[in-house]
């Protein structure tokens, strides 16, 4: 595009709105005001978007990169402030406008669209009702024609019956479908500028990728500009022309998505690169391929999946007993209808699997596939309907009294988010200890030095004991989490999206972790996910479920290479980036 | 709805047999001898008391006195004081005074007590904040006389602005008073749970996209925060009415109303039994008919609440 000289003259403002970039960020300072005084969130961030293209701004959380995209609209949480530099938005300073003309910019210039579509709908509106709120306070139509363009919006959204939907509620709506209206709510009013933050990263893949399209589609025939708020690198470099990478509220490096991860200079960038579990998704492939190691440049810093590729031939060499045998189970639900009426749901349908010791089974899947009900079943938090779980040769529904706590103590979970399953006013020594001290193992002494064996067996610092979960970050959670589960050194865990809630980075040390223990302990994992990129780091085998079925079941090289079922393959060519090709 | 409505109806009838029944059974129980009660020191002949305790049916084993009792509400008659009044105009009088005194209270909590939580809620922190959450604590830990006597000098007495008691008929202009005194402890609270709810509220997400939307504040704070807010506020007015109309006695003998508080406590301690029982069970059917309006607005409110069929 053409460069900005023209901004320095200012008696020729036609030429300069032709010329300046749509949104030029000039040496961006934000900070928050906290207790222990001023903490600077985004420190001398620059980045331009020309019209008519998409920039990706990524960064791990805590890098400023939602910052950044709150102070453009000025939406910053109570203490943040801008304090230096200037927002320029065809070439208005957007950091000097009054409240009034701010509330004039949001929505008609630049349209917003969040990150989580559960809780940025008001539940108690109807969708109607927020959607054409949005059009009659940015004056696009009044009175009917609001109506009618209300209708169209949720059209374009892809709510084919939207008259139907118009006076349902956001809870009768899901995820994906609550994503489309926001969506349309940012773009109600053909805005210049879109900022998506993090628009899909609390979706399925299957259903982000149908969103991301539709973004893509929508603001490619109305010509504006999208700015994306992600972590995921695959997503940036698929969607967008542009690049930003942040790392503790600087920009680090900026340019061509293309040419940055191909050829990422900056270590940050490096290592953001090798820890993608998309990415690192090609980069295994290749290496059991030698004919094109040449496309393995990107990889070759020593990262996490090189070391874990090492450990999982090791293990591939060993045979091993089934430690669970999971029999054509099902699990049936019953809803209540009101009155003596029920429906019934079957959550899970006819799954068998087999779990040899010291492997990783993943069970992959969409949300509603039955995959988390398959979790509860096999810790025995729900009943069985028919079929059986044998666990070391013991059939687990029929377990009671002191052969069931006996099966608690060897099959132990770890659930997906960190922050809701540890107590806040418990200590991470007390988290620790608790399964010991509720099974009566050892003695306070005894009891003590096995917390402090299980920090160092999940690379926490001693220090660490007298700590509470809110003075820690969701890895280190993560990780407290697990030595929660290993404490009564189990035989299964049970991993119902253990790393999902976590950023790349720490993902890849999480996952890492879960390897290392693997070999050391022989623990055998369940490991429950929707990333299947993730699962290619970490599972021997895959099973593929859909609606309660298990649809695909096979070693983790078969499903990645060569996926039999048709669905396979769509999760496949879900994954954000699973069809960029590195080089140029 | 309307089914639903129906059932909960339905279920006023239980309870208002197991409510009467329990009363009736507490209040049989008490220590004491109504009828020597009523004489005092000089005690009339053996015949006469007699005579009292047969219309009364004082002689009649418990049960027997309760379905008794209970035949004659099926039949409209309430029965009788001691005194000979029918209680049905002991209701009739007390009711409808306690009744407006209720629910100007209840309007001046609301209405006052969500506009200073919201400012407070929105300006968490600020000055305005902080002196309400001061004056709501002064409120509550106050005991109503100390405040009713306070205002009742200050406003009646030196200013001469209002009546000092309530006069005859119980006038509205009369009843301004001790409504704000009896809504006072409610009001604190109501600013608190107010303040609360929409302080949480402020920082939601959908709070945020609403500004993003390009919406003005004032539409944001009344359509997103505001009727979000009132989820939990709405629930306490609901009990709070119930209280309102039985938790008055204070206040009415303050301000000297003759209204429920005082006719029931005169009752219980005379031992009338088919007065309390009577009072009793129509505060029971108030008290429930309020809950299922709290019930039905906070399904209006929020429409994730849907009750089935």
């Amino acid at each position: 595009m053409i460069g900005n000289q023209a901004m320095t003259s200012p008696q020729s403002s036609s030429d300069r709105a032709a010329a300046a970039p749509l949104l030029e960020i000039k040496n961006l300072e934000v900070g928050f005001k906290t207790q222990r005084g001023f903490i600077p969130a985004v420190e001398g961030v620059s980045m331009r978007l020309e019209a008519g293209q998409t920039l990706a701004i990524v960064g791990e959380s805590g890098s400023g990169k939602s910052t950044t995209a709150q102070a453009i609209i000025d939406l910053l949480p109570g203490a943040g402030k801008v304090t230096g530099g200037q927002i320029l938005f065809e070439g208005r300073d957007l950091t000097t406008l009054a409240p009034k003309e701010m509330q004039a910019v949001r929505g008609n210039l630049i349209g917003y669209v969040p990150q989580d579509p559960m809780s940025n709908l008001n539940p108690v509106w109807n969708i109607g009702f927020q959607v054409e709120e949005a059009i009659r306070a940015n004056g696009v139509a009044k009175g009917k024609a609001a109506r009618a363009r209300t209708i169209e919006v949720l059209q374009q959204a892809g709510l084919a019956d939207a008259e139907v939907r118009l006076k349902q509620y956001p809870h009768q709506f899901s995820g994906g479908m609550r994503q489309r209206v926001l969506i349309g709510i940012g773009l109600s009013s053909r805005p210049k500028l879109l900022i998506a933050d993090e628009p899909t990263s609390a979706l399925d893949v299957t259903v982000q990728r149908k969103i991301l399209d539709h973004i893509e589609t929508l603001t490619r025939d109305y010509g504006t500009s999208v700015l994306f708020i992600t972590h995921d690198l695959g997503l940036a470099v698929e969607r967008a022309d542009q690049l930003v990478v942040m790392y503790k509220g600087k920009v680090v490096e900026s340019g061509r998505s293309v040419d940055i991860l191909a050829n990422p200079l900056h270590p940050y960038t490096q290592k953001l690169v090798a820890a993608a579990p998309n990415l690192a998704s090609r980069r295994i492939q290749s290496a059991r391929r030698p004919e094109s190691t040449r496309k393995l440049d990107i990889a070759s810093i020593g990262s996490v999946d090189d070391r874990m590729m090492a450990k999982a031939d090791a293990r591939d060499s060993g045979p091993s007993e089934n430690l669970v045998t999971v029999d054509d189970i099902t699990k049936i639900y019953r809803i209540r209808r009101g009155g003596f009426k029920t429906d019934e749901l079957k959550a899970v349908d006819g799954v068998s699997f087999t779990m040899p010791r010291g492997t990783t089974t993943a069970i992959v899947g969409e949300s509603g596939s039955g995959k988390s009900t398959v979790a509860k079943l096999m810790l025995q938090l729900e009943t069985i309907t028919s079929g059986s779980i044998r666990f070391d040769g013991q059939d687990v529904a029929k377990l009671k009294g002191a052969d069931l706590l006996k099966f608690r103590r060897r099959v132990q979970p770890v659930f997906q988010d960190p922050y809701g399953s540890l107590d806040p006013v418990y200590s991470v020594g007390n988290t620790i200890s608790e399964p010991l001290r509720a099974h009566g193992i050892g003695d306070k002494k005894s009891r003590s030095a096995r917390v402090y064996e299980l920090l160092e067996q999940v690379a926490l610092p001693a220090s660490t004991v007298n700590r509470y979960p809110n003075e820690l970050s969701g890895g280190q959670r993560q990780r407290i989490a697990i030595a929660r589960a290993l404490a009564l050194k189990p035989d299964v865990l049970v991993l119902d999206e253990a790393v999902s809630a976590l950023d790349v980075l720490v993902q890849g040390q999480v996952l890492e972790l879960l390897t290392d223990l693997q070999a050391e302990l022989e623990l055998t994992y369940l490991f429950i996910t929707h990333d299947l990129a993730v699962v290619r780091l970490i599972a021997d085998t895959v099973c593929v479920m859909q609606s309660g079925k298990i649809v695909e079941r096979a070693t983790t090289d078969e499903v990645f290479d060569n996926p039999r079922e048709e669905y396979t393959r769509t999760l496949l060519e879900a994954i954000p980036g699973a069809h960029f090709e590195f080089g140029r | 709805m309307l089914g639903y409505v129906g059932r909960r109806l339905l279920q006023l009838i239980p309870v208002f047999f197991g409510a009467t029944f329990l009363i009736y059974f507490m209040v049989f129980s008490l220590p004491g001898d109504p009828i020597a009660a009523l004489f005092g020191e000089r005690p009339p002949p053996d015949s006469v008391i007699a005579a009292i305790r047969a219309e009364y049916n004082l002689d009649e084993p418990f049960i027997v006195q309760y379905f008794l009792y209970v035949g004659g509400i099926l039949t409209g008659d309430l029965g009788t004081t001691y005194s000979g009044r029918p209680v049905e105009d002991l209701l009739a009088q007390a009711f409808p005074i306690t009744f407006r005194l209720a629910m100007l209270a209840l309007f001046f909590e609301a209405v006052a007590g969500i506009l200073v939580g919201l400012i407070a809620g929105l300006r968490k922190g600020k000055l305005f904040d902080a002196s309400a959450l001061v004056v709501s604590l002064l409120l509550i830990s106050v005991p109503t006389f100390v405040l009713g006597f306070i205002l009742q000098y200050v406003f009646a007495i030196q200013l001469g602005l209002f009546r000092t008691t309530v006069g005859p008929g119980a006038p509205i202009q009369d009843l301004i008073l001790p409504a704000i005194v009896l809504a006072s402890v409610s009001f604190a609270y109501i600013v608190r749970l107010t303040r609360a709810s929409v302080a949480d509220n402020v920082g939601a997400d959908f709070v945020r996209t609403a500004t993003a939307k390009g919406l003005s504040r004032p539409r944001v704070v009344t359509v997103h925060v505001l009727r979000n807010s009132l989820i939990p506020v709405v629930t306490f007015l609901g009990v709070d009415i119930g209280s309102l109309m039985v938790g008055a006695i204070v206040t009415e003998g303050i301000f000297n109303i003759n209204g429920v508080g005082g006719t029931v406590f005169r009752a219980i301690t005379l031992g009338e039994g088919p007065t309390v029982v009577s009072f009793v069970a129509v505060m029971v059917i108030i008290y429930m008919l309020a809950n299922l309006l709290v019930d039905l607005l906070y399904a209006t409110l929020d429409p994730r609440i849907r009750y089935v069929k």
